[in-house]
């Protein structure tokens, strides 16, 4: 991930991360003693669909290298919150937003940026597993780089085993790559949507409610993952799972109402929360 | 005991079904702390009385705080392995299984009180208990005010606690002096005044116990651990 790549161009081949502004700091943040890089910096965001406001007036920033966990109860505007940060909730038809993101210092709404490299930038992993029904494991794997024109074989055996490795899942299919995606346990097609995301080399992955529908064994290889992917990626997560966000991340932004009520470490949003709206969710007293 | 804090008003606020387990812990809390408290008062007025059922009272009821300690015990990892809780309510959860800790150690206190009082009992008073029932009298009310604030929440309440402890050290290290030259002046005191240094050695303990439950207390509050921080730093004694 050394070369760079900018937002505004379609580079159909390889992922390096985007360009980033000379405001943002860049990846040298993560050095002792200076302040953890922001990989998004989130001002005064508003997303409505249609006339009905889902989110308001929400300020926050997303460190590098970190896992943000976002929680809430249904419909507290997580899932669009971080369907923002990848330009997903665009695809909704009447989906409009206010507020700026900007991605390593780079207005991720500016007219020039594509996005479609936004999405391979910043990957997404769903709720519930969604492996290509009609593709192999290995093609499963690769269909991202396949779409985007790469055909170089040993680049593709390289990658595909590089994301099956970084998703934990490499010594359980080695041998079995050739069979369908579908055929895996629930937990392996859910890391194998991991391998999916990681192969295009995105810099940010975001998690919706990934374990969900795991059990609690896939469930806790999941959380390993996602503790090991810490150090090359900024992972953001949605989760109802309170222990799982208190487990897995380094910080936590609690949302009701589509407001951002309080952001802050998971430490203190787990053992003295500032609010006491976060207090009562967190403690299971809200109703 | 007020551990939650107030919500807006429209914030829906559910009581959980796991709720009366922390009633209950709370109300083990309470009892074991007049327990405590009763043990103490009996074990001195045994020593001031030279009353020996009363004393033989003290000691046979000792079993009863260390039941309730382990009861506590109990039930904090009950809650903590089953209801997985997190902010005030592990706060509370611990806050609970240390101050029962504090208040079993106050009555293994008013126990070793009370063994001496049965040994003093038996021999003509060294000198007119005057020091001893002031230092408890301090350390008792410390221990009601620690309670009160457990109780309550209130935090000014348990910083004060915290900074009485220092009166009951100096009379404590008063009453060592004071004794130690009985003891040097006439040897055949010596047991007695080595009993009477056990005895301030105990409510000097009681009152750190006591101080302990404030310092939890605040943590309870606040979430902060204010434990050797200037805060709660014992006020220095007065110069002599």
């Amino acid at each position: 991930m050394s070369a760079a790549e900018s937002i505004t161009t379609r580079r159909p081949t390889t992922r390096p991360p985007i360009e980033a502004s000379p405001a943002a700091g860049g990846p040298s943040g993560r050095a002792e003693g200076l302040p953890p890089e922001v990989t998004f910096d989130i001002r005064e965001l508003s997303v409505f669909y249609g006339a009905s406001p889902a989110l308001h007036n929400v300020t926050l920033q997303i460190h590098a290298h970190e896992v943000t966990a976002v929680i809430g109860p249904s419909g507290c505007g997580k899932s669009t919150f971080i369907r923002t940060l990848n330009r997903m909730h665009e695809l909704t038809p009447g989906a409009r937003h206010t507020g700026s993101i900007r991605l390593r210092g780079r207005d991720l709404y500016a007219p020039d940026v594509d996005p479609t490299i936004v999405r391979r930038q910043v990957g997404m992993v769903f709720q519930k597993s969604n492996p290509f029904p009609t593709l192999s494991i290995a093609e499963n794997v690769l269909v991202g780089l396949r779409l985007n024109g790469v055909r170089d074989r040993d680049l593709l055996r390289q990658r595909l085993e590089e994301s099956l490795r970084m998703a934990a899942l490499w010594d359980e299919v080695k041998d079995i790559l050739g069979r369908p995606g579908i055929s895996l346990s629930g937990g392996q097609q859910q890391r194998l949507c991991i391998a999916r995301a990681l192969a295009v080399r995105p810099e940010v992955l975001l998690m919706d409610e990934p374990c969900s529908a795991l059990d609690p064994l896939a469930t806790a290889r999941i959380e390993e993952l996602i503790n090991s992917l810490r150090a090359s990626y900024t992972l953001v997560i949605v989760t109802h799972n309170m222990q799982q966000a208190a487990r897995v991340s380094d910080r936590t932004a609690f949302f009701y109402l589509g407001r951002l009520v309080e952001y802050d470490a998971t430490r203190t949003i787990f053992m003295n929360p500032a609010n006491p709206q976060t207090e009562a969710y967190v403690s299971g007293r809200f109703g | 005991m007020q551990i939650s804090p107030e919500h807006p008003p429209g914030f829906p606020v559910l009581r959980r079904y796991f709720d009366a387990e922390l009633e209950t812990l709370r109300s083990h809390l309470i009892l074991m702390g007049e327990t405590a408290i009763q043990q103490v008062r009996d074990a001195l007025r045994a020593l001031v009385e030279g009353n020996i059922h009363l004393a033989e009272q003290v000691r046979a009821a000792d079993d009863r705080l260390d039941e309730l300690e382990v009861k506590i015990d109990d039930e904090g990892v009950r809650f903590m392995s089953l209801r997985s809780p997190v902010a005030s309510d592990l706060r509370l959860v611990i806050v609970g299984m240390k101050t029962g800790h504090d208040l079993e150690r106050v009555g293994d206190e008013a126990t070793s009180i009370a063994k001496r009082a049965i040994k003093l009992a038996a021999e003509p008073p060294l000198k007119p208990y005057i020091d001893i029932p002031r230092m408890a009298n301090i350390a008792l009310e410390m221990l009601r005010d620690a309670l009160d604030c457990l109780l309550q929440g209130d935090e000014a309440k348990a910083i004060a606690v915290c900074k009485r402890d220092a009166e009951v050290d100096d009379l404590n290290r008063q009453l060592y002096r004071e004794l130690t030259s009985y003891m040097v002046e006439k040897p055949d005191t010596i047991s007695r005044a080595i009993e009477l240094m056990f005895i301030s050695k105990s409510l000097e303990r009681i009152a750190d116990h006591a101080t302990n439950v404030a310092e939890e207390t605040i943590f309870l509050m606040r979430g902060k651990d204010v434990r050797h921080t200037v805060e709660v730093k014992k006020t220095p004694p007065p110069a002599a």
